[in-house]
């Protein structure tokens, strides 16, 4: 297993050798695949993945996988709850004597934003609240992605999607799951993005030294959903950090505290006009009210954060 | 042996706790609830080993049954109605994982109405989605059917989940003497669970229920399942032997009940089944030659054994207590799909729906379908799909109707 010691600091200290295998059929440049791939890297083969109708679903088509370790798929509303059997089964084992530590895994559930805002909330409300020992990995590409890019309860304010193409985009408002989570009370929750790798990786280390509900929310640029060239995956996923929209945080030990504060914040627009399903915020006319609202919301964010 | 006075209920959880299961996922429904209150009980008294945990709906608690179940424990839930349908897309779901688990469904009519009493368009919406089906008519059948599920779901011929299916408030809260096997004895019937490559350990890696792409190896592993259900068919005939030596008590795939000679033959499921039981005694007693089959395996459908114990009958009263809209009993079509072209199928299989959310069937309407049979055999004629509903009962339906018009009138007076 790699990734073990808890001494990454800078790149260089990243793992160099990645554990999940390629040829996944993926978009290109998908950001939840690369957040995927870093903490994959660093939990490692010993997990058993349970996962929930999605993109990620067609990692493992049969008879192929991407994982070292395990997979399980469900259904799109109960993925903790399958964590939840197999976690207890594991126990039920470790107690009998019938599986030694060696034997044990991780289990680490792996859903969209669709099914972790969504369907499968009541399913994840039910496992923090009964203290699962499992880690929850949701890669948010704030829309019902594998669908062909529904709007979900993770959209953000006017972005276009599949079911909102008026002039004005998504009418509502990206739902605060970091704090639906964070109110459960569990072990973690935190939020990362693949193109910030090193706060990622500290973040994924952290928890794998906890026990309890570890949330993780990986904001997942996605070039198919949001329209944009794959190339620019990474460079829109720092965008997105250093304009404020996506602040990494964690809530840990009953506080939240920001793990980057951007100083300097870039214009939110600078993030916005990377894609085109923005683009009506800027052609035929720009649409300086929104962006201003858009702005604000972000701003009154961020006047909001002490640490 | 001694008998103790048992709920279906409690049966079902002696079954559970005799068969050593090591997880308990759970909801609450009436009139399941009992089974779960009775295993946590024991649990926590430590008269039991196990885990009982309450997720947070029938969906939860059926894909965490299948979740154990794929790590390697042997697995114990059960539902009712309207949890039954909030599990469905995980029943099709778990059985495609051939996880082997026992799942107790305590009949219910769903809704709308919402009612709380018994009938079986609950269970027949489970119909077709893998898990195999024990349906019982009485609470040591109940306790014995749970113990033949286990052996049933976790045969290397079938690896398939068992639904056994009980009646609700007829059977769930009827107490009825029950021979509780000893625990030795019961232990060595179903054996300890060999997960086999159900598990998911560090050292072996292990893809479960993954995606597939494209129809061919859909098809495959769907059809691989439906003949590993009809696997069972055997193999329950293999372990109902070994259970009836063991025990002394038979539990055959379809009870034939004085059916040796008999021109006629009501057809039924479940704990109704004993009011067929009864009106067959009596009508016996007036001379007539009749009889009852009652399938206890719904799923596989002993088809061979209805054949061969239909064949050359009069007329056969097949007595639905379900109702499939716009088609009519569910368990009529089904016999008829196995009679169909055999030379020796009777002319005249009647349908009747009977008993739906809980009400009862009468000893004069058993009578009643004999004559209305023996009538179709000598004309050659089937009548027509009918439901059993006396004429009382709809003037009191009308009475209420005229009730609820008369109280809406003065209210918008
Ligand atoms: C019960 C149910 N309803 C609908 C679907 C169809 N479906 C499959 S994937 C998906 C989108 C899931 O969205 P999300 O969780 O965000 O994952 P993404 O596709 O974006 O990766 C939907 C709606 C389903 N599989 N199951
Ligand atoms: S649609 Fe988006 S999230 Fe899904 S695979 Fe493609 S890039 Fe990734
Ligand atoms: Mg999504």
């Amino acid at each position: 297993m790699t990734g073990t010691k808890a001494s990454i600091r800078r790149m260089k200290d990243l793992p160099s050798t990645h554990l999940l295998g390629t040829g996944t059929p993926m978009c290109a440049g998908c950001g939840g695949l690369q957040a995927l791939h870093e903490i994959y890297d660093i939990l490692g083969e010993k997990t058993v993945f349970v996962n929930a109708a999605g993109c990620m679903t067609l990692l493992s088509v049969y008879p192929f996988t991407p994982f070292r370790g395990s997979w399980l798929y469900t259904a799109m509303a109960s993925s903790p709850a399958g964590a939840q059997g197999i976690r207890d089964a594991l126990d039920i084992l470790r107690e009998r004597g019938e599986l030694p530590a060696e034997e044990d895994l991780q289990v680490v559930v792996l859903t969209g934003d669709g099914a972790a805002y969504g369907m499968g909330l009541s399913a994840t409300s039910g496992a923090m609240e009964r203290d699962l020992d499992f880690i929850y990995i949701c890669y948010d590409n704030e829309g019902y992605g594998n669908t062909g890019q529904q709007y979900s309860g993770a959209t953000p304010h006017a972005a276009k999607t599949a079911t909102s193409r008026g002039a004005h985009g998504f009418a509502g408002y990206k739902k605060d799951l970091f704090s639906i989570w964070a109110a459960h009370r569990p072990a973690y929750v935190g939020t990362v993005i693949g193109a910030e790798p090193l706060d990622l990786a500290h973040k994924i280390e952290t928890v794998k030294q906890l026990r309890g509900p570890r949330m993780i929310i990986a904001l997942a640029p996605c070039p198919t959903g949001w329209d944009y060239d794959p190339g620019e995956s990474v460079n829109i996923g720092r965008l997105a950090v250093r304009t404020g929209i996506w602040p990494l945080k964690e809530y840990i030990d009953g506080k939240v505290v920001h793990t980057r504060i951007p100083r300097g914040r870039l214009p939110v627009e600078e993030y916005l006009k990377t894609q085109g399903r923005f683009a009506h915020l800027f052609a035929p006319q720009r649409d300086d009210a929104l962006l201003a609202e858009l702005q604000a919301r972000v701003d009154a964010y961020w006047d909001g954060v002490t640490s | 042996m001694s008998r103790t006075l048992l709920t279906g209920n409690v049966s079902a959880a002696w079954g559970a706790r005799l068969a050593g299961v090591d997880y308990v996922p759970a909801f609450p429904i009436t009139p399941q609830t009992e089974i779960i209150e009775t295993l946590a009980g024991w649990i926590d008294s430590g008269e039991m080993a196990g885990r009982l945990v309450t997720l947070e709906s029938e969906h939860s608690m059926i894909t965490a049954a299948g979740g154990a179940a794929t790590t390697g424990v042997r697995v114990f839930s059960a539902t009712s109605s309207q949890g039954l349908l909030y599990a469905m897309e995980m029943l099709y779901t778990v059985a495609g994982w051939r996880t082997p688990f026992v799942l107790v469904n305590v009949s219910r009519g769903l809704s709308a109405p919402i009612t709380l009493e018994s009938d079986h368009n609950d269970i027949m919406a489970a119909r077709d989605c893998g898990f195999l089906q024990i349906h019982c008519a009485s609470c040591q059948e109940v306790l014995d059917s749970t113990l033949l599920a286990y052996r049933l779901a976790e045969d290397t011929r079938v690896r398939l989940p068992v639904i056994v299916n009980l009646d609700g408030f007829y059977l769930s809260f009827t107490r009825e003497p029950v021979e509780i096997p000893a625990a030795d004895a019961a232990a060595g019937f179903v054996g300890d669970f060999d997960p086999q490559n159900a598990r998911f350990r560090a050292s072996t890696p292990e893809s479960q229920a993954v995606a597939v792409l494209g129809g061919s190896p859909y098809s495959y592993f769907r059809y691989e399942t439906h003949l590993a259900s009809l696997n069972g068919l055997s193999v329950y005939d293999e372990i109902s032997a070994e259970f009836s030596a063991t025990f002394g008590r038979n539990h055959p795939a379809v009870e034939a009940y004085r059916t040796g000679d008999a021109d006629y033959l009501f057809v039924m499921l479940g704990s109704f089944a004993t009011k067929a039981r009864e009106a067959v005694d009596r009508l016996r007693d007036a001379g007539w030659s009749i009889g009852l089959l009652r399938p206890r395996l719904l799923r596989p459908f002993p088809e061979e054994s209805l054949r061969r114990l239909l064949a050359g009958r009069r007329g056969v009263a097949v007595i639905d207590q379900n109702l499939s809209m716009g088609k009519g009993g569910v368990l009529h079509g089904e016999l008829l799909g196995a009679l169909y072209g055999h030379p020796q199928a009777p002319p005249v299989v009647a349908s009747f729906i009977g008993g739906l959310g809980g009400r009862d069937i009468s000893a004069e309407e058993f009578y009643e379908m004999a004559q209305t049979l023996r009538q179709a055999a000598d004309t050659g004629r089937t009548p027509p799909p009918r439901l059993l509903y006396t004429r009382d009962e709809l003037r009191e339906i009308r009475k209420l109707q005229a009730v609820a018009h008369q109280e809406r009138e003065e209210l918008h007076r």
